[in-house]
């Protein structure tokens, strides 16, 4: 059923201008050697882009709660509650997506080798989590709020708190990394990479929102992210006459 | 945190809803310096879960260095691939999960270099009607800090026949910069053949990448 209609898919459709960042962002200097200076070579989605793995929860377990240490402790931090829906551009829930979180802890330090912050480790706090989507594309986490941290970007520079999001669509095309940001916070104008987004509305929905609903009284606050990824082409009959 | 044992489909649309128009998609960021945290060594082997009764096909090790416009070595990028399986097939949506899948997922070392072991992809139907297949090949994406979005690339077989009608392979119009999406046989390792494909992101020998 589902599956036959994927497997018709023609392809998705490209980025509406601006809305995605360009490779070359002068201001977020990494991107100076890293970024192709040849024009892509735009290829016709075929079963490879339309295509894409499954992830099933024997092999791929969810982890849903980053605030559960090693040993059952609670991770010192805000908790938080996130959550939101996973959509295509027509709207349409996605269904099973995995979606895989990383993030710093608390203090704004990340367990990882190449983060040397002097802000503490939190022994015992990864910062990961994996969950997927349920049949309206759904999908909900409990964290602890990010710290910001510095950068070498610039003087002065410090990223934004932020939860890092990978998501797996229903074809290859919709493969998607992104960043959840936080409601208010004064960095967001300055973040070189919040801001290499051009089109103004496409930056404001990288930027999650408070929600009561979500809020758990007793508990954590709650903030609501939802993730659009590419819609599907809907022109079949056009591109199956193409040349 | 618990979670039923339940196979979970591949990601799909809900087909009967009415689209109602939406904002356009999510805006990419870069995964950054720290994205080791999702990086799970063993993803890098897509026949792990295949120890007693591989599946058919060749197993075969796919190697490559990922260098910068400065022709330095990149040491902090996420490699994934993904490839029909040796009948040139990509499982079935609905398909139980033991299923073969050309998933997997990598960083480049110190070295720079990206290693996975996987079974050689068989041609794949080709779009828009046309009757030639695609040769086989892997699709390549890239994810670092530098990168605010994926970098597509492919990685084709040398000596298939099927590369010289590849509808991607005959759209690059320049047959040197063809080369740079080639994978060259590289020996043997634990008794397996090699096939290395260089990745340079920038300058001289740029990888053609693909705007998918």
């Amino acid at each position: 059923m589902s599956g036959q209609v994927e497997s018709k898919t023609q392809g998705y459709r490209r980025p509406v201008e601006g809305t995605q960042p360009p490779h070359d962002a002068p201001l977020y200097g990494s991107t100076r050697l890293r970024h192709p200076q040849q024009q892509p070579l735009r290829l016709p989605h075929t079963l490879t882009e339309t295509s894409a793995p499954r992830f099933g929860s024997t092999r791929y377990p969810a982890r849903a709660d980053l605030t559960i240490c090693e040993g059952g402790r609670q991770a010192i931090g805000e908790r938080i509650i996130v959550a939101g829906r996973v959509l295509d551009e027509d709207g349409r829930p996605i269904r099973h997506a995995m979606v895989e979180v990383w993030q710093a802890n608390a203090a704004g330090r990340y367990d990882h080798e190449g983060d040397t912050h002097n802000a503490p480790l939190e022994p015992g706090f990864e910062g990961r989590g994996r969950v997927f989507t349920d049949e309206n594309g759904n999908y909900r986490f409990v964290t602890i709020k990010p710290g910001a941290y510095p950068w070498r970007n610039h003087h002065n520079a410090w990223r934004p708190n932020h939860i890092h999001f990978s998501l797996f669509g229903a074809g290859l095309a919709q493969r998607l990394i992104t960043q959840m940001y936080f409601p208010g916070d004064p960095l967001l104008p300055l973040d070189p990479i919040f801001n290499a987004t051009p089109d103004r509305a496409g930056r404001e929905r990288l930027v999650s929102s408070f929600d009561l609903d979500l809020t758990e009284p007793e508990q954590a606050l709650g903030y609501r992210f939802d993730i659009v990824l590419r819609g599907r082409l809907e022109t079949p009959f056009e591109d199956e006459h193409n040349p | 945190m618990t979670n039923a044992e339940t196979v979970r489909p591949t990601p799909r649309v809900a087909s009967q809803q009415a689209p109602e128009p939406q904002p356009a998609a999510t805006s990419s960021q870069t995964a950054g310096p720290y994205w080791h945290l999702i990086d799970f060594p063993e993803w890098s082997d897509t026949t792990r879960h295949f120890a007693g009764a591989l599946p058919a096909g060749e197993r075969i090790i796919l190697i490559g260095t990922v260098r910068d416009g400065s022709d330095a070595l990149v040491t902090d990028a996420m490699v994934e691939i993904w490839h029909a399986d040796p009948g040139g097939r990509y499982p079935d949506p609905e398909g139980p999960e033991a299923e073969f899948q050309g998933y997997g997922r990598c960083r480049t070392g110190k070295d720079g270099q990206f290693r996975f072991t996987t079974i050689k992809p068989g041609p794949v139907p080709a779009a828009g009607g046309r009757n030639t297949p695609q040769a086989p090949h892997v699709a390549i994406m890239l994810f670092a800090r530098g990168l605010l979005k994926s970098l597509s690339t492919r990685l084709y077989f040398a000596g298939e026949a099927l590369n010289e009608t590849d509808l991607i392979l005959c759209a690059v119009p320049d047959p040197e910069r063809r080369t740079t999406l080639i994978a060259k046989p590289d020996g043997v390792a634990e008794g397996l053949p090699v096939w290395r494909l260089d990745i340079r992101l920038q300058g001289a020998g740029e990888t053609v990448f693909l705007d998918i």
